[in-house]
């Protein structure tokens, strides 16, 4: 009996979206990284093309965290004192991005200036050849202050700014059009707020092209699945032609899922739970697996070890056999 | 696939004759296709279209159930690709593969026992497949023997001799193991045992084409329930095999493949997290049965957690009990912060207090599983909701304070609260969780 394989016809297609740029595009990068430009569901490739495949991000602080999981300061170590040699690593195990995160900024940590921020970018941008995303401390007032110098000391470097919120967009996005950068926008889990946002934001003069979509990433256990659902929403809608959802989604998979008792706290948990490594590492393998397959572009990831093993996830996802 | 109004309206009598309690056959075929009125009501329907309507009314994707009693499986009929369609009804069963050659209480006893608490739900793993690795019918049932001494949870047993499964079932308990597998080769004498013992049978062939045809084979045979396994084993051949036995079944109604599907994430895995991440794919897209290859706490409960997050209903979403809820290990000068048992907003709030550092209590008001704005919005969190919980909890008898932190959406309560809860300071805390950390660290005063 000849069964006959039911394909889907999309009409639209994810916008490809490059990161960084080369000396000859007006910056210094090795390498450009491009995401998006998928014509199907994740990974279909039957039906569709995927021109490009996910990847994955370091997530590097500007400073030692004081709040993060005994796991990730041994996996790193003094790593974790010199952002350049953190993202250095990160990139050896097989990141193809770096996300530097300038927590040392936010007035409740080291309230760092704009200007240190800025020459910690340079650093890392000295340090690796790949595109770099910048995020801002996470205070609106230090974000933008932040943000702003180290678009102008990187200037077109087709750095990713973030995070874009509806409350606090404008400055960032005047930076990176003044710039030559790309902005990350960021909406509480809702297909119409990220539409909104995405709008507000072009309606600035920043194209399409120069956005990604953070959908606000829920960790296993902890709203996983509305992430994942809003994630298949908004990508459905993109594959059949609503254009404010054509963009790439970057997700902090890492972020989310080492702040959760599960990866964070190895004694006085349940039993059942076990042994405290793997099930850390694991929960954040698990988080990452489950938004490769909603349609995750980007994965910003913390634990070296899951950096290897999400990599080749993706390797096998994309057709490339084990070597 | 369902009918509509008018393709049942053509199978009916049409001629208005009103016994079935409507006005014309139009009508009642419309409530016939919303599943509003039964069949039975028309007297002269004819044989022909009672087949056709039960036909089209049985599911795309049949129901198998393993097992029996409290522990059984249910897999299959599922109506959507996309859980935000409507929701995935039911969760794949887990399963440890044991071979007859093993050490069973070492390998099995620790797996059966196991079971871990997450929302107030008991999560633990479905059953055990026993594999005749030995080819010997008697160590097989031996091993069968064992595994039912520690555990009356599902079986599946897993042997290509029709002779192995008899002697195996002699001993099983008689709790509707799942027998595993038929093929091209033994389909005949598997059908018979199937047909024989009413068991559900697998039945696996690495081709679609071969599957659809066998599943033909053994329906002619009279055996129906049948879970499928198309062979594939790599991460991403088994993505597409297995949507492409989704899509068939609900896109087309392919009948010939609308069964539930079984994976096994070990054969297509480097190593015992790999192969969880295997299975957490299964898991997001479309696998019935999974059988595992390991057994390791700290894989299986996140694995169980993915499937407990993809398998909630989205259209209702879980509830937090309320009550008040210790967060670190607060005293009688730490923070009360009041909030509502939307599952996501209890996550958000008592992820961001654990993350503040700051030990707090946090109050769970029954706002009937709504957010902050939407509860408020609907009156499921007013002031007089709030202080009835307040008091419902008691939660003055763990403070050496009275003051309550509410979240700033709801700040117009705050009037309305000072008079609900006379002798309470009411604070309005941040509107988003995310800002709780600095209002706790540098706002807050006990």
């Amino acid at each position: 009996m000849p069964v006959e394989i039911p394909k889907e016809t999309w009409t639209g297609r994810v916008l490809e979206v490059t990161l960084g740029a080369t000396p000859s595009e007006g910056g210094t990068r090795g390498r450009t990284v491009t995401v998006g430009g998928e014509s199907t569901l994740p990974f279909l490739h039957y039906e569709g093309t995927i021109p490009h495949r996910p990847v994955v991000a370091v997530e590097v602080l500007d400073r030692r965290p004081d709040d993060w999981s005994l796991l990730l300061q041994e996996a790193w170590g003094d790593a974790l004192d010199d952002p350049a040699a953190w993202a250095a690593r990160g990139v050896a195990l097989g990141a193809s991005l770096v996300a530097l995160r300038l927590e040392g900024c936010h007035p409740d940590k080291d309230g760092r200036s704009p200007q240190e921020a800025a020459r910690t970018v340079q650093n890392v941008l000295k340090a690796v050849d790949v595109p770099l995303i910048v995020l801002g401390p996470g205070q609106p007032e230090a974000d933008n202050e932040v943000l702003v110098a180290v678009a102008e000391a990187a200037a077109g470097e087709r750095l990713v700014l973030g995070l874009c919120e509806d409350k606090n967009y404008r400055t960032i996005v005047a930076a990176a059009l003044a710039h030559k950068h790309l902005v990350i926008a960021s909406s509480p889990i809702d297909v119409n707020l990220a539409k909104q946002l995405n709008i507000l934001i072009s309606d600035m003069g920043l194209p399409l092209e120069r956005i990604l979509i953070d959908p606000t990433t829920g960790a296993l256990g902890y709203g996983l699945e509305y992430t994942y659902s809003v994630m298949e929403r908004l990508r459905i809608a993109a594959l059949t032609g609503d254009r404010l959802t054509q963009l790439p989604f970057i997700c902090t998979a890492g972020f989310e899922s080492w702040r959760q008792k599960e990866s964070k706290v190895g004694q006085g948990v349940p039993e059942a739970w076990g042994n405290f490594r793997e099930r850390a590492i694991a929960w954040e393998v698990a988080t990452a697996t489950a938004l490769l397959m909603a349609g995750a572009d980007i994965l910003v990831l913390r634990h070296p070890e899951t950096i290897q093993r999400v990599v080749r996830v993706i390797d096998r996802l994309m057709g490339q056999k084990e070597a | 696939m369902a009918l509509s109004g008018l393709e049942i309206y053509k199978l009916l009598p049409k001629t208005n004759c009103k016994e079935c309690g409507f006005p014309t056959c139009l009508a009642f075929a419309m409530k016939l296709a919303q599943k509003q009125a039964e069949l039975s009501a028309c007297p002269y329907v004819s044989e022909q279209a009672k087949e056709a309507l039960a036909a089209a009314a049985a599911p795309p994707i049949r129901l198998v159930t393993i097992g029996e009693g409290e522990h059984k499986v249910e897999v299959g009929n599922e109506t959507v690709l996309f859980r935000h369609e409507k929701t995935f009804y039911h969760p794949p069963g887990i399963f440890l593969r044991l071979k007859d050659t093993d050490d069973v209480a070492a390998r099995a006893g620790p797996a059966l026992a196991y079971s871990v608490e997450r929302v107030g739900m008991t999560l633990d793993l479905n059953g055990v497949a026993v594999e005749n690795a030995s080819g010997s019918p008697e160590t097989f049932a031996a091993c069968v023997q064992k595994v039912r001494s520690l555990s009356s949870k599902p079986l599946i047993l897993m042997s290509n001799d029709v002779k192995a499964l008899r002697t195996a079932l002699a001993v099983e308990g008689g709790k509707r193991p799942l027998l595993y597998a038929a093929t091209p080769e033994n389909w005949e004498a598997m059908a018979a045992l199937a047909k024989e013992t009413g068991l559900p049978l697998a039945i696996r062939d690495g081709d679609l084409d071969g599957l659809a045809a066998l599943t033909e084979k053994l329906k002619a045979a009279g055996v129906e329930d049948l879970v499928l396994d198309p062979g594939r084993r790599d991460l991403l051949e088994t993505l597409h095999v297995l949507t492409h036995l989704r899509r068939l079944a609900l896109r087309k109604n392919f009948r010939p493949l609308g069964y539930p599907v079984i994976t096994f994430p070990g054969e297509g895995a480097s190593d015992p997290l790999d192969e969880m991440v295997v299975a957490a794919e299964h898991v997001a897209k479309y696998a019935g049965l999974i059988v595992l290859d390991h057994f390791s706490p700290s894989l299986l409960y996140p694995l169980l957690t993915l499937r407990l997050n993809l398998y909630t209903d989205p259209q209702k979403p879980i509830q937090v009990s309320p009550g008040l809820y210790e967060i670190g290990s607060p005293g009688d000068k730490s923070p009360l912060l009041v909030t509502t048992n939307f599952s996501l907003t209890y996550f958000t709030v008592a992820g961001e207090v654990e993350g503040s550092g700051v030990p707090s209590w946090l109050l769970i008001a029954d706002s009937e599983g709504m957010s902050v704005l939407t509860a408020w919005a609907a009156g499921k969190f007013d002031a007089e909701k709030i202080a009835k919980t307040v008091k419902e909890y008691d939660a003055a008898s763990r403070l050496a304070h009275r003051k309550l932190v509410i979240p700033g959406y709801v700040s117009s309560l705050l009037g309305e609260l000072e008079d609900e809860l006379p002798g309470w300071e009411i604070l309005v805390g941040p509107r988003e969780a995310v800002d709780l950390p600095n209002y706790l660290k540098n706002v807050w005063r006990p």
